[in-house]
């Protein structure tokens, strides 16, 4: 896919409202074009920034009251049994509606976190200053991240182990600062995400999950949700994982 | 419309519009830009509502349906019709990429944050009716594109060609002001 073409494509992208094979086909070029990976960042960043300016006015408890008491009591319309019996399957085909939609949503919400994860992973990788502490020392990465995220966290000893630490950058998600580390096994890179548990909308799967063509796995402790996401190997994915689980219970 | 004694009958106006108040109201304050007139906005629209509400499709969009008759009043008061008037004349509406300029998005979009939070919301105030509303019910509505279209009554392809003008020119308004910080 051309940049121009992918990029024509974007905003639907990031809507959610792209037909399947388009998505596909524009998630391949993402992986592949850090230039576009990050206008699509850019593009996630600003949608995320409108929504929270966008909800901005609040009405006043006494005029909901005001309202509430207009409108209170007013029935629908007169029923009969067959309205009721016809109503009764309505309801059915609409909670089980809203309910699909629900879940749908929810759906769509959990695939674009993974959305902007791959960008941040991918996006960051590309970029000629991947990390703003570079430093294979967990007792100098961890303190660099002290007054910039609003949380502490441990890392593990990698001695007599296949990973290294390369460095840690803050990052954003929904506008929730948080911790970035880059962990590289043979010449592999595994991002591993760390927020506040307070991070909304998180539907993932507690065990290693393959989203977007990258191996995802995803707990939380202590408070923080942790997000390890490579192209390796699950079973390397689990390991680092297991690492990071290990050394935030000491 | 006739009243049942049932009071264990189901779907009344109350329970379906009510919860949709607060998003109503935000969208309401908007599109009006004054309390006042977003509280008379709200208010007739939950009238009106009421009182078509016999005319409703059970099966359809009822949030699309109460956020159309706001809409409605709200181009149809005189703060509406004066916003109406103001909409570009260059506006071409044949699909997504019409006439979109300076879609790139731009290093200053990294920028927006919380301590930017007011500069945005300048930004989306100062934008055309026409899109503010398609951008609004977007972004904080999370509409998909077939309800703002069921919204706004226009097709599809209008609804993307407005988005895109709206975030193109929310983008050239939030460089423009970050210029001037």
């Amino acid at each position: 896919m051309a940049c121009d073409q992918g990029r024509a494509q974007l905003d639907a992208y990031l809507d959610g409202e792209l037909p399947g094979e388009s998505m596909r086909a524009l998630d391949a070029h993402l992986r592949t074009c850090p230039a576009c990976a990050a206008d699509a960042l850019t593009r996630v960043q600003l949608k995320r920034a409108i929504k929270t300016a966008g909800a901005r006015f609040t009405p006043s408890p006494e005029f909901y009251n005001q309202i509430q008491k207009k409108i209170a009591g007013k029935p629908r319309r007169a029923w009969n049994v067959g309205w009721v019996l016809a109503t009764a399957g309505f309801a059915v085909v609409l909670v089980a509606g809203l309910l699909s939609t629900y879940l749908e949503r929810q759906n769509l919400r959990q695939q674009q976190l993974y959305s902007e994860l791959a960008d941040l992973h991918v996006s960051t990788l590309a970029s000629a200053n991947p990390v703003d502490v570079v430093s294979t020392d967990r007792h100098t990465v961890k303190p660099w991240f002290q007054g910039k995220v609003p949380f502490t966290f441990n890392l593990p000893e990698l001695q007599n182990t296949d990973f290294n630490l390369l460095g840690g950058r803050v990052t954003y998600l929904g506008q929730v600062p948080g911790a970035h580390l880059i962990y590289q096994i043979r010449k592999h890179q595994i991002s591993v995400f760390l927020f506040p548990e307070r991070l909304v909308g998180w539907r993932g799967t507690p065990h290693v999950s393959k989203e977007r063509t990258f191996n995802v796995e995803s707990w939380t402790q202590d408070g923080l949700r942790y997000v390890v996401f490579g192209d390796v190997a699950p079973e390397d994915i689990q390991k680092l994982s297991d690492l990071l689980k290990s050394s935030a219970k000491s | 419309m006739c009243v049942s004694a049932d009071p264990l009958q189901p779907g009344t106006f109350e329970e379906l519009a009510m919860p949709l108040f607060g998003q109503l109201y935000n969208f309401a304050h908007w599109l009006a830009q004054n309390r006042e007139e977003a509280e008379d906005l709200v208010q007739e629209t939950y009238v009106k509502a009421l009182r078509g509400f016999g005319s409703f499709q059970p099966g359809t969009n009822f949030r699309a349906w109460m956020y159309r008759i706001l809409r409605n009043t709200f181009l149809t008061s005189r703060t509406g019709l004066k916003a109406t008037m103001t909409v570009p004349l260059d506006e071409s509406e044949n699909g997504p990429g019409a006439t979109v300029t300076s879609d790139q998005p731009t290093q200053e979009a990294l920028l927006i944050d919380r301590d930017h939070q007011n500069l945005l919301q300048a930004a989306i105030a100062e934008l055309p009716v026409q899109f503010r509303e398609v951008l609004l019910l977007c972004e904080v509505e999370e509409m998909s594109y077939q309800e703002i279209a069921d919204t706004v009554g226009v097709p599809i392809g209008t609804v993307m060609s407005r988005l895109s003008r709206a975030r193109a020119a929310l983008r050239a308004n939030v460089q423009q002001k970050l210029g001037r910080c």
